[in-house]
């Protein structure tokens, strides 16, 4: 079938769904969805408007990316409002069914806002700070069209890409490329044009192209999303990577922790072989083309293109020495090239719409967007596509909401276990490839983790380089012993052993780490404790010098104490709560924690009802007065 | 015993026979038999005509697989960052003293065993804990003790 034939019969299908009449709701069954509990509404939905065929119907679509706003429904009432709806609970569908789909109230009390429609009564979505900082150029799709219908994505223009690609040279798109100036989305910013052309310009008949989509970072979830919710725009860019270099094979690489990524990809595969879009001759032309999805079997390092290609040749994740470089001599000896999830589904989008297009959104350097996946300590956390060029403040404060709960700001760690942790005196720095690696922190992953003054920086660089060390494969020396002994410096320094002596060691070690270590995994290892250390220093000393953790995070430097003056007696939340029992009464009824036995699990702050607030953490640990610290030793007698 | 060797020929069957295909063979068995025995393991590596240590080394790499039986109810503490920050480490210290099992293990019973994972992805939620399909958001250490206590009454305990 010709692509014209394809994109009518896709056109109509999708016609058919918004055709005037039908009311179609939409329920977000990503990951993130499915956790806050979307399938039970979905199915709440099913229920409900069982009987109304013809009048109503109901799509699973991917995620917009408001996770904290996590069950969303949407229903798009033909000449009406499109009515977003949040924390939707299987208990409120009859009267969005009863309201909405079946009458004309639009119960604008349960929604967050319209994304059609609206005038002044309602909140218009795309207004909210929270979108209109935004550039959604790959989450264009997400959340509005279901991952689950081919038709779906070409209505929307895809496949578009690919069909103009088989009608060019594999010179022309990789010119294409470069005018745009894409660079990999993968962490390194590598030019994606250079990489292709590369890899094209090798001679040899069998070639390879693999979509990296391990996503290792324990913050981050931008590639699983797209792969949740908008798999083609993937597969497509993966198709035409094949095609310019001259591949006949692809590889999907996707973590096994993403059972539902997985199972959406293979959907879109077995309807993109049956429309004729991947498989024998594609589109009747002469390029033929085959995908396999390969599960990884956890392993950061695997992320690294090298240690990628011996995983999928069965072997153990090791990292090679580069040169040759992938695009010379990869997977089984033969040219390989290996893109990011997010650098392959920009592509179809810049054969269609230009490389200028592309150039014109974001910075000279660093065209584009940049995805983010925003979490920790703000009030919306979800994911985020901005122009390249936005400040880190715009992200935090306009996007993100700002600090959860009033709290204040400490700091922003971005690119996951690889980033860096930056202070608010570097917030207005643009979010571009170079201007964060100047400040120490790196594109990275895209994971942004937002702390506030109840985080600890030392115990996050701590956490940080246990992953890492946990995670490093062993091949060398310095990254494989080295994290090891960074691990226990910083530990000591949480537990208030350590002295400045430690910090000079910590960073003489994690610069000899940097150098002595072959790939990516152990070179950035150590940024999160080298960027916390360059901008947090007074609370490393403060760890050292007073034995004093400002966050009251760390376990060693900090004691749960009940303030006598708030403690009510006459409850005994907090004594039922102590799985150490260590909170007793004193003689006058007062509560109080016995610091031997404590073991800092938090129950008594959390269980104390809020009315008295009386459990606060202190640190140091000597602040608790010292006839408050143990139950007196007079044996009581009982009868 | 027979049973069990059938079920893994047939696995074994499926899949073509070639060294790259160890890591996805193995991944198979896990997901059938919860875990990769000994047995398990010295088949596929005569299977695939590969040695049983370069099996071992392999399987030993990667964090998916485990070499004991599973609990029937997989209880995992998401640590990733954002869980870590609204203090997953003190959640799992709880699940643990309540298990009372270490990370890694399988209760006596068999009932549940206890990991952690680096992220399930759903930071909105920190701190998260799944047991078998369902996730469990905000957790605190109180609140996983009414969990535990529900879904294992101690009046089920033999002792
Ligand atoms: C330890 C480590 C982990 C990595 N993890 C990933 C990953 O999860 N996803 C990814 O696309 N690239 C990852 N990379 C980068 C890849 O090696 C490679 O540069 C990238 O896939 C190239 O794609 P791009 O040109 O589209 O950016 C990682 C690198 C290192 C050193």
């Amino acid at each position: 079938m010709t692509f014209r034939k394809i994109d009518l019969v896709s056109r109509q299908n999708w016609q058919s769904l918004y055709n005037g009449e039908i009311i179609h709701i939409l329920v977000g069954t990503a990951t993130c969805g499915r956790a806050a509990g979307s399938m039970a509404v979905l199915e709440a939905i099913r229920r409900e408007i069982a009987g109304l065929e013809g009048k109503a119907r109901v799509s699973e679509v991917g995620c917009m990316g408001l996770c904290s706003y996590e069950p969303l429904v949407v229903i798009v009432k033909p000449g009406d409002f499109s009515v977003c709806y949040h924390h939707v609970t299987p208990l409120i569908v009859p009267q969005l069914v009863e309201g909405y789909v079946k009458g004309d109230d639009p119960c604008l009390d349960l929604a967050l806002g319209t994304v059609a429609g609206g005038g002044d009564e309602a909140v218009y979505i795309p207004e909210l700070d929270l979108f209109k900082h935004q550039a959604r150029v790959l989450l264009r799709n997400c959340g509005y069209n279901s991952p689950l219908e081919i038709d779906h994505y070409i209505a929307c223009g895809g496949y578009r890409g690919l069909s103009s690609t088989l009608e060019m040279k594999p010179a022309q798109i990789i010119r294409k490329l470069e005018k745009s100036g894409l660079r990999g989305r993968g962490g390194a910013g590598f030019p994606t044009a250079t990489k292709w052309a590369a890899c094209s310009q090798t001679k040899g008949k069998t070639k390879y192209v693999i979509c990296n989509a391990d996503e290792g970072d324990p913050g981050a979830f931008m590639d699983r999303v797209l792969l949740e919710s908008d798999p083609h725009a993937v597969i497509e860019g993966l198709i035409i990577a094949g095609y310019t270099v001259g591949a006949g094979q692809g590889y999907i690489y996707v973590r096994e922790e993403y059972p539902l990524a997985i199972e959406r990809l293979e959907m879109a595969l077995k309807q993109a072989k049956e429309k004729g879009l991947l498989g024998r001759k594609i589109l009747g032309l002469g390029f033929s083309f085959k995908i396999e999805i390969i599960k990884g079997a956890g392993a950061f390092v695997s992320g690294e293109e090298t240690a990628m290609i011996a995983a999928i040749e069965g072997r153990r994740s090791w990292p090679e020495h580069r040169p040759p470089y992938p695009a010379e001599a990869g997977l089984w000896g033969k040219p390989t090239l290996v893109n990011n999830v997010k650098t392959l589904a920009y592509v179809p989008l810049i054969i269609q719409n230009g490389s200028d297009w592309f150039a014109g959104i974001g910075t000279g350097n660093s065209p584009g967007t940049a995805l983010f996946a925003l979490a920790g300590k703000l009030e919306n956390t979800g994911l985020a596509e901005v122009p390249m060029g936005t400040s880190l403040r715009t992200l935090v404060y306009d996007i993100g909401g700002g600090i959860k709960k009033g709290g204040r700001f400490k700091a922003v760690q971005i690119g996951g276990p690889s980033g860096g942790c930056l202070p608010e005196g570097l917030l207005d720095t643009p979010i571009d490839f170079d201007s964060l690696k100047g400040a120490g922190a790196i594109m990275g992953s895209g994971g942004v983790i937002v702390m506030d003054e109840d985080n600890c920086v030392v115990d996050t660089a701590r956490f940080f380089i246990d992953f890492s060390r946990q995670e490093s494969c062993g091949k060398c020396t310095h990254c494989r012993i080295g994290a090891h002994h960074l691990f226990s410096i910083l530990d000591d320094v949480t537990k208030g052993k350590g002295s400045l002596k430690s910090l000079e060691a910590l960073q003489a070690l994690a610069e000899d780490i940097r150098e002595g270590s072959l790939c990516g995994l152990g070179k950035m290892a150590t940024n999160p404790a080298l960027t916390t250390l360059r901008y947090f220093r007074a609370e490393y000393e403060s760890h050292v010098l007073e034995q004093r953790c400002p966050a009251r995070v760390c376990k060693e430097l900090t004691a749960y104490y009940i303030l006598p003056d708030k403690c009510y007696k006459g409850c005994d939340h907090c004594v039922l709560a102590c799985p150490a029992e260590a909170v007793f009464s004193d003689e006058q009824g007062l509560k109080v924690v016995d610091q031997v036995k404590c073991t800092k699990c938090g129950s008594c702050e959390l269980v104390c009802p809020a009315e008295y607030n009386a459990v606060i953490r202190l640190s140091p640990v000597s602040l608790v007065p010292e006839n408050r610290r143990t139950k007196p030793q007079t044996p009581v007698k009982e009868p | 015993m027979n049973t069990k060797e059938s079920d893994l020929s047939s696995i074994l069957n499926h899949n073509r026979r070639h060294p790259r295909y160890l890591i996805a063979t193995l991944q198979e068995i896990q997901s059938r038999e919860g875990y990769l025995s000994s047995e398990a393991m010295l088949e596929v590596a005569g299977f695939l005509d590969m040695s049983s240590a370069t099996v071992w080394g392999v399987a030993t790499f990667y964090n998916q697989f485990r070499f004991t039986p599973p609990g029937k109810r997989p209880v995992r503490v998401c640590l990733g960052t954002a869980c870590h920050l609204a203090g997953g480490q003190l959640v799992m210290e709880a699940v643990a003293r309540e298990l009372k099992i270490e990370v890694g293990g399988t209760t006596e019973d068999r009932e549940f065993d206890l990991d952690r994972v680096a992220c399930i992805g759903c930071c909105a939620l920190a701190p998260v804990v799944t047991i078998g399909t369902d996730v469990y958001p905000k957790m605190t250490p109180p609140k996983v003790e009414e969990v535990i206590v529900e879904l294992n009454p101690p009046s089920a305990h033999k002792d």
